[in-house]
């Protein structure tokens, strides 16, 4: 079910929105079911695997003590990265989905749990090596460094939408889901100023970033607004 | 070797009672042979960067129980000339030792001015030989929180600047680093917002400190590109960025030099750059430090000692200070 964000969310004509859009979706997923289960599962453990590339070349890295001095440093930078880019990816995901790669919608869960996975390695290196598990050391650096307490909540806003995820749940919560699933917005913005405020002499990777953030996320409003305008045109 | 950590491996390990370990230089250079008969096979007619030979130095060992010489476990040179800070080459830590190679450090000239009688140029060569060499094994602890013991092969600084007779207004000393686009792809980052020359200065009384080291070496050779060959500095009660690498200026000035990094970002970096745990630094604690090499099972962390052990030596220079404002 390829989902998109309404701003407008929560009003009936927005709920008639994702109506029509769930229907369509229905077509959509009848059509990829047209190729053979195996062959779908086989794909989707495929892109699995892939995901978790990363992960393993880190595991091997740390098994064979091949990180350098310092990895703490590299393990942190590493998995920040990859939470980056995985929110890249599961943000891409529903535009692409409907710009004529339809199937790319069933992953965007799959994609949504590994930026939780890997902004969860981040924040355990992070206990390992910058605080050594100190209660009292989180607190003092949640207050005095900003940009960790940045990149805290936005792990905290990961918890919920990744417990959520699960499909009995989702289908409980019904429309509420769409809307608690919107704070993947929250966590993108929240992840590139937390970069931002590292940057400290280069802010290339900020920029990138940024400038990516910026086309998904008004990709996204153009649409809600989109929909609003057609639905006022219909009214009137 | 008691807090390092048992499983490293990829660094040759230094027994602490050595202070010259021969065999790690031989190591390196038998690699570098190698490395170079490698490049030579597969690269004709190709011209690849190579790492330069590095120099052994005659020196006078640091006596033991003085601040010249700390106790702890030495840093491998692997890891010292790895991991480095020098973002005239990229911002990552293996920046550096890739590509530094591609700065020229022979002829290299240093030109003293600004408040002095005497007025000149030094040449690499006065350098070398113009200078009693000495070694000290300092602490090294940078701003990022992470920190290495390394033996430095060099003279004070007090020596250089009395040759060039800094006159009596001279209160401040100013260093630039080089600054030659062509050699080093850090500086042509379009992104980077640094205001190349790096620069960095120390007050006088500092600059004159015994412990203040103008280095050309370590581990008993010169320095290799990526630590700031041919010439750079060592403060070790400050963070690694006052340390300015690959020196070309050196001026005596009657007001405090504009810095690099304070120029950047003043609320993060000071003047002083006093190795601190009370002065709070919004990226990094200052309270603890991972004493290099650490690893992900054992950090190997440590308490960051004010002045960095230092205070004994340094601390009567910021006398009726409030440190947390000069920092």
């Amino acid at each position: 079910m390829p989902a998109f964000i309404d701003v407008n969310g929560g009003n009936k004509s927005a709920v008639d929105g994702n109506a029509k859009t769930d229907k369509a979706s229905s077509k959509i997923t009848k059509l990829s079911v047209n190729r053979s289960p195996n062959w779908n599962s086989a794909i989707r453990v495929a892109v699995f695997l892939a995901c978790l590339l990363p992960f393993m070349t880190l595991v091997e890295a740390v098994a064979t003590n091949s990180l350098g001095p310092d990895p703490a440093e590299h393990l942190m930078h590493v998995t920040g990265e990859w939470v980056m880019r995985f929110l890249v990816l599961v943000l891409l995901a529903t535009p692409l989905a409907r710009n004529g790669w339809p199937r790319l919608a069933r992953y965007r869960r799959m994609l949504g749990l590994y930026v939780w996975f890997y902004a969860t390695l981040h924040l355990l290196v992070f206990a390992q090596v910058y605080i050594g598990w100190s209660g009292e050391q989180l607190i003092e650096e949640l207050a005095e460094r900003p940009y960790v307490l940045v990149g805290f909540s936005a792990w905290l806003i990961l918890v919920p939408l990744g417990i959520t995820s699960a499909h009995t749940i989702r289908k409980k919560m019904g429309r509420y889901w769409r809307q608690l699933h919107k704070l993947t917005y929250a966590v993108a913005i929240l992840g590139w100023v937390h970069l931002l405020w590292l940057s400290r002499s280069d802010v290339g990777e900020a920029v990138i970033y940024g400038t990516v953030f910026v086309i998904l996320l008004s990709y996204r409003v153009k649409i809600a607004f989109g929909k609003k305008s057609r639905i006022r045109a219909v009214a009137s | 070797m008691s807090r390092r950590s048992k499983t490293w491996q990829s660094y040759p390990r230094i027994d602490s009672s050595e202070i010259t370990p021969e065999s790690v230089w031989l190591n390196r250079r038998n690699l570098m042979k190698a490395a170079a008969a490698g490049a030579g096979l597969t690269a004709v007619g190709e011209a690849v960067a190579q790492p330069k030979a590095l120099k052994d130095l005659s020196f006078t060992e640091a006596s033991d129980d003085t601040p010249f010489k700390a106790t702890e476990d030495l840093t491998p040179y692997e890891a010292a000339t790895t991991y480095n800070n020098f973002y005239e080459f990229g911002t990552d830590k293996s920046d550096p030792v890739r590509h530094a190679d591609a700065m020229t450090t022979d002829p290299w000239e240093v030109k003293v001015g600004g408040l002095v009688n005497k007025p000149g140029t030094l040449h690499l060569e006065d350098v070398l030989s113009g200078f009693d060499l000495e070694e000290r094994i300092y602490r090294f602890r940078c701003v990022e929180a992470w920190s290495m013991v390394v033996p430095w092969i060099g003279f004070p600084l007090s020596k250089l600047l009395e040759r060039f007779e800094p006159k009596a207004e001279g209160k401040f000393i100013e260093f630039k680093t080089l600054y030659r686009r062509s050699e080093m792809r850090g500086t042509r980052s379009f992104t980077s917002i640094i205001d190349w020359p790096y620069r960095e200065g120390l007050r006088m009384d500092e600059a004159m400190n015994p412990l203040t080291l103008m280095t050309v070496g370590l581990y008993g050779k010169t320095l290799p590109n990526q630590s700031g060959a041919p010439l750079r500095l060592i403060v070790p009660w400050k963070y690694g960025f006052k340390n300015i690498k690959s020196i070309v200026e050196i001026n005596v000035t009657d007001r405090q030099p504009k810095t690099s990094w304070q120029d950047l970002a003043p609320q993060e970096y000071g003047f002083y750059a006093n190795v601190n745990p009370e002065v709070s630094h919004p990226r990094w604690s200052q309270a603890w430090e991972r004493r290099l090499p650490s690893s992900l099972f054992n950090p190997n962390r440590v308490r960051t000692q004010i002045f960095n052990g230092y205070a004994e030596q340094v601390a009567g220079l910021y006398k009726g200070m409030d440190l947390a404002r000069f920092y």
